[in-house]
């Protein structure tokens, strides 16, 4: 940040994913470390199905739980677990001035019905008016809440009474980058003081399968780490996943008290049309950005890659430029949770942060290795499966 | 990155726009229906309403998309308001916008034609399941579909076709998503991250299931019979929004930006609010506290006060609650004279355009300062007695305005509102 701008904390923050809930769980998860994905029920597919939850614990009301779809109740679970761990939670004036960026693709289809319908569908021209009339009489009418990108944040404000101002980010991987991003800029500008980042994605949906396979992006089985796809062409594994985190400016933190976990130093995005090489670009020009912010000594990187070629390997590439700088990829435990990927490795690289050093490595390709230097500096990458690239650097709060 | 400190008092204005919509494309054409009372809603013929409770809607027909994708409808209507705008604010080189880009838009998914598709592909092999379907996609080459249906594709090719700079931000607030766009903009300006920003807002959702969808909340009307009588905002046999399609754009820029350049200044974006709702995921709250904040929001940041604005041009989508509860909420911060300001609804004539609606009704309340002509609420036959509002019944009418101020409310408790004003003096 320039000298103008206020410096941001992230005094909160809220994950789930397939390895358990909350930040001691990931931490020790992420240092034995198994990945767990599930490959039953998804032949030939793979997906990091969700850890078992108690959403009774930040979802109290049934009714709520009912009026929405896994993914919602992901994301409200995690947007929960960060207020709570910003002591934010319940604290209604606070939660007033909340602003709050959620990033979401879109819910759960009733895929049943959507069978159902195909099954029957008439060869003739009546396939239409079989449609209509088979989604007018099988659609749950309460199941479009469920759909909508927004009424992720729409339950978020109705269960945990955040309402400064809420706006949801659309477009995969760029929606979370550019949440953070915005979000941050905000605070630093004086726009906001304080302001609920995330998302959620189930991804234990054949829908969404359907949906990247169309892209022939996912990997099928066996299981690799996300640096060893490249031989099979790459690949991503959704993973059902939520994170929040609570970023606040430093005055008003200090003012409640609030302790910071990290900081959020800088945060730079573009895309690219992405002819051959041009990621590899793209990241080196964002780099050049907050390259002048960085201590090599002590830097980590926790990368978002998804497994999808030419992207991964693209990025192998710029961080080979970067020298001994230790990576890890958290694509092989948690999955990829497109939306909130980036928002669950920053929270993710405050663990790190908190912890002094980065988790085990989980790759035996090379990029990762055995490396217990103290770090203070994370450098978050997002590189989107299809758009976007993006660099967050956290450092520690001390 | 390094924002300079809000400047909340430096103006922000507009010098380009553009517009599509059900009654036609460009400003021109919008101007001179919108102000002569034509109605764009029509009977749907895009597609079979066989068994649908509703089939009528503000289509935009006469731009063809081959083959018809409602992510694909939506971009080009987003191009064309986008060249526009462009073409007006005569900024950058062609195909070389100089800022970044905020569009909203629907959520995508995959369609109908999609999966029939795959379907019938893979129906060879038994009955259709997901696993039939991902089988028979592993398959064959259907790129095409995921970069159509990516939530991200609209932005991005729109980001190509015009050249704007760094990531683009697809976002989607339900029915305020188009005003989310103008403040996200905005704020960027005022951030002093950008001198320049397009902000724009698409939908083209009118097909079957969006339909049903709403349908199954009673969100829409069922005045099947006279389809251009069938938006009634503000009336008390209101019975429903219409779906409606078409997009906006506004090229936004700091006043020093737009000076410097010579350029012509068409109004400025005076004011900004917002207050998200907690009560209910359709309804709002029954003491319309969060409207009611979200425009004193808006009139604060535009450090005007309530005796300032001269017209509303409301979010007066038709359905029972909306309408009441937004002459509530205006009746509170306008009092008394709540009744003397005039308040008409231009989705009365063009339908409800969902995503889109927030940029195009920016759009014509900056057509309505320019021309100080005030666009009419159509099909106001039956007065409703709990809305005593001037809704500007029916015919256009010449008013002298310099302040507007714009509502958008959305699904999910989502309340934006916009202060708009002339060239400063």
């Amino acid at each position: 940040m320039s000298d103008a701008s206020r410096e941001i904390w992230i005094t909160g923050l809220g994950i789930v994913s397939c390895l358990g809930e909350g930040p001691q769980v990931h931490w020790q998860r992420l240092n034995e470390p198994v990945p767990t994905p599930e490959l039953q029920g998804f032949a030939p597919y793979i997906v990091h199905r969700l850890a078992p939850i108690e959403f009774d614990k930040q979802i109290p009301k049934k009714g709520d739980q009912r009026q929405m779809e896994l993914w919602q109740r992901i994301g409200t679970y995690a947007a929960g677990l960060a207020l709570e761990s910003a002591g934010a939670k319940g604290s209604a004036g606070l939660l007033a001035r909340m602003d709050m960026i959620v990033a979401a693709g879109g819910g759960e289809r009733d895929e049943a019905l959507d069978v159902k319908i195909l099954s029957n569908l008439p060869t003739s021209d009546d396939k239409q008016p079989f449609i209509n009339e088979s989604l007018m009489g099988g659609l749950r009418p309460t199941l479009f809440l469920a759909q909508l990108s927004n009424l992720l944040a729409g339950n978020i404000s109705i269960v945990h009474g955040v309402t400064g101002s809420s706006r949801t980010f659309m477009g995969e991987e760029t929606s979370g980058i550019e949440a953070v991003r915005i979000a941050s800029a905000r605070i630093a500008a004086g726009q906001s003081d304080i302001a609920l980042v995330g998302g959620a994605l189930n991804g234990d949906r054949k829908d969404t399968l359907l949906l990247y396979e169309f892209g022939k992006r996912l990997l099928k089985q066996p299981f690799a780490p996300v640096w060893e796809r490249k031989p099979r062409g790459g690949g991503l594994i959704l993973g059902s996943l939520g994170a929040f985190l609570v970023l606040e400016s430093r005055e008003h933190a200090q003012a409640r008290n609030a302790k910071p976990m990290a900081r959020l130093a800088c945060i730079v995005s573009d895309r690219c049309i992405r002819q051959a090489g041009d990621t590899a670009k793209s990241l080196a020009r964002l780099w050049q950005r907050i390259e002048n912010k960085s201590v090599r000594q002590t830097l980590g990187i926790i990368s978002g890659a998804t497994g999808c070629e030419p992207a991964t390997s693209e990025e192998r590439d710029w961080l080979r430029t970067l020298g001994d700088v230790p990576v890890r990829a958290t694509g092989t435990y948690v999955g990829h949770g497109m939306e909130p990927q980036f928002v669950m490795n920053i929270a993710l690289a405050t663990l790190a942060l908190q912890h002094g050093q980065l988790f085990a490595p989980g790759d035996n390709s090379g990029v990762e290795s055995v490396d217990k230097r103290p770090i203070t500096q994370v450098a978050v990458t997002g590189v989107g499966h299809w758009r976007g690239e993006g660099i967050a650097l956290v450092e520690a709060a001390q | 990155m390094a924002p300079a400190r809000d400047r909340p008092r430096n103006p922000i204005v507009v010098t380009g726009m553009g517009i599509v919509t059900s009654l036609g494309i460009g400003k021109t054409d919008n101007w001179r229906k919108l102000t002569s009372g034509h109605s764009g809603i029509r009977r749907i013929s895009r597609f079979s309403t066989a068994g649908l409770r509703t089939t009528i809607a503000g289509t935009v027909d006469f731009v063809p998309i081959e083959p018809f994708t409602s992510a694909g409808l939506a971009e080009q209507l987003a191009a064309l308001a986008a060249e526009e705008a462009i073409t007006e604010a005569a900024i950058g080189a062609i195909g070389d916008f100089p800022g970044p880009l905020f569009i909203a838009v629907a959520p995508v998914e995959t369609e109908w034609s999609h999966r029939e598709a795959v379907s019938v592909e893979s129906r060879s092999n038994g009955d259709v399941s997901y696993d039939s379907l991902l089988r028979e996609v592993a398959k064959g080459d259907y790129i095409a579909i995921h970069e159509r249906c990516m939530f991200a594709s609209v932005a991005e090719n729109i980001a190509v076709r015009f050249g704007t700079k760094g990531s683009p931000v697809s976002l989607s607030t339900a029915c305020a998503s188009g005003a989310s766009a103008i403040q996200l903009g905005v704020e960027a300006i005022r951030r002093g991250e950008t001198d320049v920003a397009l902000c724009a807002g698409a939908d083209g959702s009118v097909n079957a299931e969006s339909l049903i969808r709403f349908s199954l909340l009673s969100a829409l009307s069922m005045s099947n019979e006279f389809p251009e009588a069938a938006a009634k905002p503000f009336s008390k046999n209101r019975d429903g929004f219409v779906m409606a399609e078409g997009a906006g754009a506004l090229v936004l820029e700091s006043l020093e930006h737009a000076k410097a350049r010579g350029a012509r200044i068409l109004g400025v974006i005076e004011g900004l609010g917002e207050m998200a709702d907690s009560f209910h995921r359709t309804r709002s709250s029954p003491d319309g506290k969060p409207i009611i904040g979200c425009i004193r929001n808006a009139l604060a940041d535009a450090g005007l006060d309530p005796i300032d604005i001269d017209y509303v041009n409301p979010h007066g989508t038709g359905t029972p609650e909306n309408d009441k509860m937004e002459c509530l909420g205006l009746t509170a911060v306008f009092g008394s004279r709540v009744k003397s300001i005039p308040v008409s609804s231009n989705k009365s004539m063009i339908g409800h355009t969902l995503s889109a609606a927030g940029v195009i009704e920016a759009v014509v309340s900056l057509l309505t300062i320019q021309h100080q002509r005030l666009p009419p609420t159509i099909n106001y036959q039956i007065p409703d007695p709990i809305i005593a509002l001037d809704v500007v019944p029916n015919v256009a009418r010449d008013a002298k305005v310099s302040h507007v101020l714009s509502n958008s409310f959305g699904f999910g408790g989502q309340n934006v509102s916009l202060v708009l004003g002339p060239e400063p003096k």
